[in-house]
């Protein structure tokens, strides 16, 4: 009954021949909160990539299904209109191109997909206020081309505020906390949590527990060189914080 | 007048023999007749460029020189429908509507709109018969500053073109707009459009210049524009040169700035097999500021040539260059710009712009800046980009479920739009973003191939 959206099975991928991610198992669940640390160089912006289908990235082995099919069949748009949100470690600047205009393009292309009317200009705006005061997002950015001159902390809440407004059923969030001081790290973190509900998940990635002490993750989960090496509890991103990663044990080198 | 110089053109025989036919029919006063002599002079001496030629290096004109030269000396109006007029860019516009049918007014066509007595809107033949002192002074017997051989030619030939003069502190809200419709069928056929805008002391306003085809056969639009800008005087000058894929474009846009004024140009082309348009600015007063800003769409084997010249004769001037590109097929964009600080004028403030997005392999852009800087305290800046679609920037789209193509429709569009978004009169703009929408629609836009996702 409570079948996974999310289910990685023993995924290898890199870039051309070399292979970055070496073995992943994941499952995850509606109105379960995931989250991925490692330390640099360990693959979790790869993970990210793949799940979202970043050109440039080759799948070596393995599987990815998501709400039961073959998420790697899908082109990067047929993913996000089925509710694949990937937060961006570095969001795009597009000059030229309003933001309003952008999102508005991007919420009509999921509405499209899922069989409902679009949204004309008077509709979404009425959509997206309320979304803007929950990110404390200024007005003004909306009328600005997307991303374009906003500071590291406004483009990272502008993440959220896009996943505010397309409601995905699995966001992924990547190294959203890099870059933020702590006033925006507790704005961002507060906006993720209040659109967590039963039937949509999160997969955090992140490098520091801190982001943990605000997005409380129902599993965490260890990557390092490529593979999962430890899952456990909320408990876990604690006990790495305090021992840093070097606690665990290295996993055995891969057989070549 | 002394005979002509030994001729250097293709086929001198046709150029000189056709002026001197021109000549014998024409009833001009004296004054022009010499100028007219002297101009066909220049033309012979210096005949076409070749590709030797520094200026014309990288635009070859050997296919105009193959065409016959025809110039249109009495034009066939009869031959435009009026429901012709309201499928041409720009139909809608408020304001006045000046039509020319290969250089020729077709006042039926016109529309004049009252603007009281002391402002006068028209045609630059009439003027020439009703008040020819008038135009003495801005048709006289000497080569301007840069002046190309078509200008040379252009001034040997002209018969009409639009005349607007406003005197000092006069306003005009609504535009004028002068559209150029090359209709006359025969190969070779050339139409030699001359406009004059005379803005005096704080007047302010609008001009739009249309160039399109009704031919099919290869034909020749050379058009010279002189805008006279007064002190403190505001204008915005936007040209559309739509022409057909046969056609040749050549012109020549010559502008004089006062003290304190404001001049907008945006020359944005999109039509024509071959299309050159020079660009002289002359900031001949203080404290002036002036935008040139263009965009330029090819595809198939079009050339665009934008060959700027913008010269700071005095202190404290400002002039913003910005020129996009997009090129598609075997295409190719030209763009030159001279910036010329004069002695003396400190404090200017020049910056030059020109971004190229090439959507083939086979396009091709050939861009120069050309800095003379005379001057010890100033700020001049240039840049130069040719490139594909940001990748990043299409990933990003894709991952919010916008498609590939609607991504890239996306982001040409904007590249496009920071050009039109320059301009300030919203009715004109609201148009072109519609017709440059409408021409991009045309282009191969989704011609890359579509990369394998992992």
């Amino acid at each position: 009954m409570n079948s996974p959206i999310l289910e990685i099975l023993n995924l290898s991928a890199g870039v051309g021949d070399k292979q970055i991610l070496k073995g992943i198992d994941l499952t995850i669940r509606p109105g379960e909160v995931h989250a991925i640390m490692g330390p640099n160089g360990s693959g979790k912006s790869t993970l990210a990539a793949v799940l979202a289908g970043r050109d440039g990235y080759t799948v070596q082995g393995g599987q990815v299904r998501y709400l039961g099919r073959d998420l790697l069949e899908f082109a990067p748009e047929e993913r996000a209109r089925e509710g694949l949100f990937l937060a961006f470690q570095y969001p795009v600047e597009i000059p030229g191109v309003n933001s309003t205009y952008f999102l508005k393009a991007a919420c009509n292309e999921l509405r499209k997909h899922k069989g409902q009317p679009e949204l004309d200009a008077m509709e979404f705006l009425e959509l997206v206020k309320d979304k803007m005061k929950l990110l404390h997002l200024p007005e003004d950015l909306l009328k600005r081309p997307v991303n374009e001159g906003f500071s590291g902390g406004e483009k990272k809440r502008n993440e959220i505020f896009q996943m505010a407004v397309l409601e995905p059923r699995l966001a992924v969030l990547d190294e959203t906390d890099s870059g933020l001081d702590i006033d925006a790290l507790k704005v961002v973190a507060n906006g993720v949590n209040k659109l967590k509900h039963a039937q949509n998940a999160q997969l955090v990635i992140t490098h520091y527990q801190r982001l943990l002490n605000y997005i409380v993750p129902d599993f965490v989960h260890v990557l390092r060189d490529g593979r999962i090496v430890k899952s456990g509890g909320k408990e876990l991103a604690l006990e790495l914080e305090e021992k840093g990663y070097d606690w665990i044990t290295r996993p055995e080198p891969a057989a070549l | 007048m002394a005979a002509h110089p030994t001729p250097a053109v293709n086929e001198p025989g046709a150029y000189v023999e056709k002026f001197d036919r021109f000549q014998k029919s024409a009833h001009d006063p004296s004054w022009l007749h010499a100028a007219r002599q002297a101009a066909m002079g220049r033309f012979a001496a210096r005949g076409f460029p070749t590709l030797q030629d520094e200026d014309w290096r990288f635009t070859s004109l050997a296919p105009l020189a193959k065409l016959p030269f025809r110039p249109v000396l009495k034009a066939n109006l009869g031959t435009l429908a009026s429901d012709t007029l309201s499928t041409l860019p720009f139909a809608g516009l408020q304001g006045s509507c000046l039509v020319f049918v290969d250089g020729h007014f077709a006042p039926t066509l016109s529309t004049i709109a009252a603007s009281g007595d002391a402002i006068r809107i028209g045609s630059l033949a009439q003027v020439l018969n009703t008040s020819p002192a008038l135009l003495e002074p801005r048709l006289s017997p000497s080569a301007p500053d840069g002046e190309t051989p078509f200008a040379a030619l252009n001034a040997a030939f002209f018969q009409d073109g639009a005349f607007v003069h406003l005197p000092p502190q006069h306003v005009l809200p609504e535009p004028v707009h002068a559209v150029f419709i090359s209709a006359a069928a025969s190969a070779g056929s050339t139409a030699h459009p001359r406009n004059l805008i005379l803005a005096e002391a704080g007047s302010r306003m609008t001009f739009v210049e249309t160039h399109v085809s009704l031919a099919g056969a290869g034909h020749l639009t050379n058009a010279v524009t002189e805008l006279a800008v007064g002190d403190g005087a505001q204008v915005e000058h936007v040209k559309f040169q739509d022409q057909g894929r046969q056609a040749f474009h050549l012109a020549t846009l010559r502008s004089t700035l006062g003290r304190d004024s404001r001049l907008r140009v945006h020359s944005i082309a999109t039509g024509a097999r071959l299309s050159r348009n020079n660009i002289d600015t002359r900031l001949a007063g203080p404290g002036l500021e002036c935008l040139l800003n263009g965009l330029y769409l090819t595809r198939g084997e079009q050339l665009a040539d934008h060959h700027m010249t913008v010269d700071h004769a005095e202190p404290r001037g400002a002039s913003h260059e910005y020129f996009n590109g997009i090129l598609a097929d075997r295409s190719k964009g030209v763009f030159h710009g001279r910036i010329l600080v004069r002695p003396g004028a400190q404090q200017t403030d020049a910056k030059q712009t020109n971004k190229n997005l090439l959507l083939s392999d086979e396009a091709t852009v050939n861009t120069k800046p050309q800095l003379e800087i005379y001057a010890d305290d100033v700020r001049c800046t240039h840049g130069a980009t040719v490139g594909q679609l940001n990748a990043e920037s299409i990933f990003y789209c894709r991952a919010r479920g916008i498609g590939l193509e609607t991504a890239r429709h996306m982001l040409i569009h904007a590249f496009a739009g920071e050009i039109i978004g320059r301009i300030l009169h919203a009715g004109v703009r609201e148009e072109l973003d519609r017709l440059i929408w409408q021409r991009l629609e045309q282009h191969p836009l989704v011609g890359q191939p579509h990369a394998p996702h992992p």
